[in-house]
């Protein structure tokens, strides 16, 4: 039989025990967040990541280490956006009544998103590098790594910026959409998608399945359109 | 369960292959999700045999993000010294864009019934 030393030492390089660390995780976060009521401040990723990150640095386990057994998990990201089709099919009368209002609140959104995070970050005298890298922050990370590495930021830096913008849309959405009074689930889902992207729109689900239907449709759009404006808007900024 | 997660993957690997191909700036993954709905409009009983799947993965979308998210506790330092502020522009945008454009869509769809 082998000592626990040795057995420990074996699982630390094992994906298996960092899979089964991530899921674990999440359903603490989970558990967390329904036992509070919902709390949107209560927000799973933010718990899950928070232990993990503890965790690695204890065990002093590197991230590509970790990452080993959490690709897995990270892998779904793809098949789940494709899964995004099915609320918006389950939806699609909605989204064809509502196709001038997402328009609209798409360009408003985007426009306003990229713009504010620019001109705020220039008033406090961020350049560069950095500020090119937050331009993109709103849209869904593998566009927004693409768009930063092609006007000149840190994709690196973007990836950061992106999971925090999530993080940040996720946790504030659900009091102020209430504090600015708007009880429709398709603006409250589409507006949070096109600020937040992906985990804006995890978030959406969790309230109510068409604010995530929007969500996805806002968060797909914005990654076009965000594409597309972001090297004409940062010339306001060199 | 297993037949409708094929079905997903199918459509993300066309969906990466006509992004691949065309050179679009849209990522594979969100091709594959029109690809999906144009399926499900030309075969109702296909969105209907996936959707339970799909939306079972959905529902848990938040944790396909938490690999990624232990990825950047790493990177914070890279924020620097601008952190604090780069913090707060991110904050204030996200509550601006959030605003505006959840008020765009109210104003919008209100103008749009008025008009009927």
């Amino acid at each position: 039989m082998n000592a626990l030393p040795e057995i420990w030492t074996y699982l630390r390089q094992e994906p298996l025990l960092w899979l089964s660390a991530t899921l674990l995780a999440y359903a603490v976060g989970d558990t967390v967040f329904l036992k509070s009521g919902k709390r949107p401040y209560m927000n799973p990723v933010l718990i899950a990541v928070s232990l993990l990150a503890l965790l690695l640095w204890v065990t002093d386990v590197s991230y590509p280490t970790y990452f080993e057994g959490a690709k897995f998990v990270h892998f779904m990201l793809g098949p789940a956006t494709v899964a995004l089709a099915a609320p918006l099919y389950a939806n699609l009368d909605k989204v064809r009544a509502a196709a001038l209002p997402m328009f609209a609140a798409l360009i408003a959104g985007s426009v306003t998103a990229i713009v504010s995070v620019l001109a705020i970050a220039y008033a406090f005298g961020v350049r560069g590098e950095i500020l090119l890298s937050l331009a993109p922050k709103s849209v869904t990370a593998p566009v927004a790594l693409g768009i930063s590495e092609s006007i000149g930021g840190s994709p690196t830096l973007t990836a950061v910026l992106v999971i925090l913008t999530g993080v940040m849309g996720a946790v504030m959405a659900t009091p102020l959409l209430n504090l600015l009074g708007i009880k429709d689930w398709r603006a409250r889902g589409f507006a949070l998608g096109v600020a937040s992207h992906g985990i804006g729109t995890a978030r959406a689900f969790q309230v109510n399945e068409t604010a995530g239907a929007f969500a996805g449709i806002g968060m797909g759009l914005n990654a076009i359109l965000t594409a597309l404006i972001v090297p004409l808007i940062i010339q306001i900024f060199a | 369960m297993i037949y409708h997660l094929t079905v997903l993957l199918l459509c993300q690997l066309a969906g990466e292959f006509l992004s691949q191909s065309l050179n679009l700036v849209v990522p594979g993954p969100v091709v594959g999700m029109v690809i999906l709905l144009g399926l499900f409009m030309l075969l109702p009983k296909l969105a209907m045999a996936v959707q339970p799947t799909a939306l079972g993965l959905l529902s848990h979308l938040s944790l396909l993000f938490v690999p990624a998210g232990v990825g950047i506790v790493g990177h914070l330092d890279k924020l620097g010294s601008d952190g604090v502020p780069i913090l707060f522009a991110l904050a204030a945008s996200t509550a601006l864009a959030i605003t505006v454009g959840a008020l765009v869509f109210v104003g919008m769809s209100r103008l749009v019934e008025r008009r009927k």
